[in-house]
């Protein structure tokens, strides 16, 4: 069990299933050729080219196979490079790297992409070795040149020496050092001698293009020629265009032409405004025969009854079913969780020049370069090597961007080749067309009961989940395994506690909205049904919720490690202010751990604030600590907002929330005071973008419970006056 | 019809319908992509600029409303408060995406022209219409503290 839930949410091994599944057809009839096999190699591409470019002036460009959404990744990898090449950070630049699958793929995935909080987990290695590489072929250029042994080179803060007094720059030798072929094998440093990889003082490369407006993301491109494109999309899942009448459209001044795709029907014009105001002149009929047409409600009536039966066995210690009847007391609840927006700040949206049958090239903030070259390929016709797609920053993701069909991407390559690739299309969605377009973290409802003993011990934990599935029927469908797909229990079937009879099982629906994996993607759900019944377990066996878990963590040293730290900072246990309740909770995601202590301050009327979080976060190694910690502040934001207000509801089949006015998004007075805290580690790195976003809702909830004696069990909080 | 006000110090002209939001002449028309499209509704503050030194939200300002004023995006934002900003943003590392963030600066900026030592209280009235879904509101406030430390030095 622990061995196959270390393995990475993708894991190399789990998508060529994946893609073999996809080769029979199983989805949209999406293939994914040509990476199998090569996939199968490992990257051994040592040779700096692929990831370092070395300029004349000494500026070094490291070229980042993950897609910078905000989480730093670009400053990341720079960092790998730039520590084994000895560089002075002020010359470093980060930029991402192209598609292209055999040079850029994510060593854990086989294909190229950014996701499960594995960018710095799978590049460790592999950018060090660049930058080392690269490091030695500018000493054996200098040696060279000088005409004496590389061994008596010395490379400091970017300068090349030799105690002759020679010394370069590395843009002085950087020609000559492209010249030799690179070392086989290269030394990495011992971590004893990192000077920037650990460092807290190191600034990220795109903060001044962030702050002067300068970065330039997916709607700031500009090609010669381009048409601005809006697309009337259907208002119910599913619905089709059964005829429209584009006269009015077409008599907008600026309107440069109307064409039916398979998702709607798109306004190309002169801009962004005039495509909207053509959009909206537009009457479309639409075909809702197929439509999906529940209501939420409808949806968690379908799954409320689910959760008396068993479902299809995700993790069986033992026989919980038998303890749960032996036990002296029984501690049970059902949650409810809502379907969730990513909304992130840049709607989605993607520039595409097609030549059809020929080539086309794409620039947008892509999380899977790979499918998204297949997908364009197919509707182009055109093979997948012969998409260029220019990948830009993301003005935020969360999951996004990373969408098994492309489904946006796929929509500004249908509009390209429906008017024959006459001219490049920026295809622009409004707030609106992005809150509505699905792709939202399932509903989900949980079921756990827990036995104790007659002497408090927890005997027995059962813990049911229902929901749809994020992969099946797509190309990732190959990843279930025996009925089970990881995204839906991840955090529940790993639960960490030591009780010697635990059941975890899963019921799949179906349903016609279309899911996405959404920041830290099951540990979502997960993290808070089990870490605010754990904390209903101390309460009902006398404990401590800290000492609780500690006896309960004794075969889990990283994650006693999180939340001892935490709850020390936070000083557990101590006085607080009058009105103000602690709340804590631990969680293990992407194989990163992470504790949080939330003081939250319930007033007379029902209204709530969390005043301060304390976070803990064991990574590994940490590469860029500040970063982290910023990972930390915004994880928890992120997930403090979706618990504290926000749901994606349906009324019939209908979107209702659609703009910030209804999903109303954290805003700075809601945001804590947040402390993090790094625990010291020579572990191998893991991810840092999601596992702080599931701990913050059930340590909140747990805080808010200590106040108030209620348990939330259905989110979001505001459901329950608690806003 | 032609339409004439100040842009970044410089007298500009465009051809627009006078109901056409500043936001997309600044984009689309003058080709200035700093400010960002975010809502299209004034909920999120992303296409914040300074209209006559004074932060408005772009989205919501047509381009007939600023003839023959003062507009400054952030490319254009010069002001000690600006630079104050932009440089305790670059020492704090405030921003993720980065995408709210022109937004963001142009905000605080037109905060501390009028509170030059801002409580934090003022910071959440003031930066409340103004929102970054990588949540990085924890720096923000600590960046237009530096901010405001930077311009008293």
């Amino acid at each position: 069990m622990l061995a196959k839930i270390k393995t990475p949410q993708l894991s190399r091994r789990g998508f060529l299933t994946a893609a073999g599944g996809a080769g029979v057809g199983l989805v949209v009839g999406l293939s994914l050729p040509g990476f199998a096999p090569k996939a199968a190699r490992a990257a051994t591409d040592g040779s700096f080219n692929p990831f370092v470019l070395i300029a004349p002036d000494g500026t070094v460009t490291v070229l980042a196979k993950h897609l910078d959404k905000g989480q730093g990744i670009l400053t990341g990898l720079t960092t790998l490079v730039a520590e084994e090449l000895d560089a002075d950070w002020a010359q470093m630049r980060g930029d991402h790297a192209p598609a292209d699958t055999e040079k850029y793929k994510n060593l854990f995935f086989g294909v190229q992409g950014t996701g499960g909080s594995t960018a710095i987990a799978n590049s460790w290695q592999q950018y060090r070795k660049a930058g080392a590489t690269a490091r030695a072929m500018l000493v054996e250029a200098a040696a060279k040149q000088w005409g004496v042994a590389a061994s008596e080179i010395t490379v400091k803060k970017g300068v090349i020496a030799h105690a002759s007094g020679k010394q370069a720059g590395f843009g002085d030798l950087a020609e000559a050092a492209a010249g030799i072929a690179a070392p086989a094998d290269v030394a990495l440093k011992d971590p004893s001698r990192f000077t920037l990889i650990g460092n807290p003082d190191l600034r990220r490369v795109d903060g001044v293009s962030k702050t002067d407006g300068s970065a330039i993301y997916t709607q700031d491109i500009v090609r010669p020629g381009m048409l601005y494109a809006a697309v009337a999309h259907p208002p119910r899942f599913g619905a089709t265009v059964a005829s429209f009448d584009a006269a009015a459209a077409k008599a907008v001044d600026g309107v440069e032409g109307v064409v039916q795709i398979p998702r709607g029907v798109a306004v190309l014009a002169r801009d962004t405004w005039t495509a909207f105001k053509g959009r909206d002149a537009l009457a479309v009929e639409w075909d809702e025969s197929k439509a999906e047409t529940r209501s939420t409600e409808a949806i968690f009536a379908e799954y409320r009854p689910l959760l008396d039966k068993a479902g299809t066995p995700a993790r069986s210690d033992g026989d919980a079913e038998a303890a749960l009847a032996d036990a002296a007391q029984v501690v049970e609840a059902d949650f409810e969780f809502p379907f969730l927006a990513h909304a992130a700040m840049e709607p989605m949206n993607a520039v595409v020049d097609a030549k059809p049958g020929t080539s086309v090239e794409i620039w947008t903030g892509s999380q899977l370069p790979t499918v998204d070259q297949n997908v364009a390929g197919q509707i182009a016709g055109v093979e997948p090597g012969q998409v260029t797609i220019n990948v830009l920053l993301a003005g935020g993701s969360f999951g996004r961007r990373a969408v098994p069909n492309s489904d946006y991407i796929a929509e500004a390559v249908q509009i390209a080749v429906a008017i024959g690739g006459r001219a490049p299309v920026k295809l622009v969605w409004s707030r609106e067309d992005d809150m509505a377009a699905g792709f939202y973290r399932p509903v989900y409802v949980h079921r756990l009961r827990a036995g104790l003993d007659a002497d408090g011990k927890v005997v027995a934990w059962q813990h049911r989940i229902v929901g749809q599935s994020i992969v099946a029927n797509t190309p990732f469908a190959g990843l279930i395994e025996n009925g089970i797909d990881n995204t839906s229990v991840e955090g529940a079937s790993n639960v960490p506690y030591k009780i010697p009879n635990i059941g975890v099982d899963l019921h799949t629906t179906d349903i016609g909205v279309p899911v996405l994996w959404w920041r830290a993607v099951g540990s979502t759900h997960t993290a808070y049904a089990v870490e605010t019944m754990i904390d209903q377990v101390a309460r009902a066996a006398g404990k401590d919720p800290v000492d609780f878990r500690m006896d309960l963590l004794s075969e889990h040293p990283r994650h006693a490690g999180v939340l001892k730290l935490a709850a020390e900072k936070a000083n557990w246990g101590g006085p607080l202010p009058e009105g103000v309740h602690r709340g804590v909770a631990v969680h293990e995601s992407f194989n990163s751990f992470v504790a949080q202590v939330a003081e939250v301050r319930v007033r007379d009327d029902g209204s709530m604030k969390v005043e301060r979080v304390v976070c803990a976060v064991d990574c590994g190694v940490a590469v860029n600590p500040d970063q982290i910690k910023a990972q930390m502040e915004g994880g928890i934001g992120y997930g403090l907002g979706a618990a504290m207000r926000n749901e994606v509801t349906l009324t019939d089949g209908q979107v209702d929330q659609v703009n910030f006015d209804t999903y109303e998004p954290l805003r700075i007075d809601d945001m804590p005071k947040i402390e993090a805290y790094i625990v010291p580690s020579a572990e191998a790195p893991t991810g840092v973008g999601e596992p702080g976003t599931p701990v913050i809702a059930p340590a909140v909830a747990n805080a808010v419970f200590e106040a108030t004696g209620n348990l939330i069990k259905a989110l979001p909080f505001a459901r329950h006056g608690l806003v | 019809m032609a339409i004439d006000f100040t842009l970044n110090g410089e007298q500009t002209s465009v051809e627009a319908a006078e109901d056409t939001p500043l936001l997309w002449v600044v984009r689309d028309t003058l080709g200035l992509t700093g400010t960002k499209f975010g809502c299209g509704i004034a909920l999120c503050g992303a296409c914040t600029v300074h209209v006559d030194g004074v932060a408005m939200r772009s989205c919501q300002t047509t381009v007939g409303d600023v003839a023959g004023a003062s507009v400054t995006t952030i490319e254009g934002l010069e002001s000690a408060e600006g630079r104050a900003l932009q440089q305790a943003w670059r020492e704090l590392d405030v921003v993720q995406c980065g995408y709210c963030q022109s937004g963001q600066i142009m905000q605080a900026a037109d905060l501390l022209a009028m509170t030059p030592s801002p409580t934090d209280e003022d910071i959440d009235s003031a930066m409340y219409g103004n929102v970054c879904r990588c949540a990085t509101y924890h720096r923000i406030r600590a960046g237009i503290h530096r901010a405001a430390e930077i311009l008293k030095a």
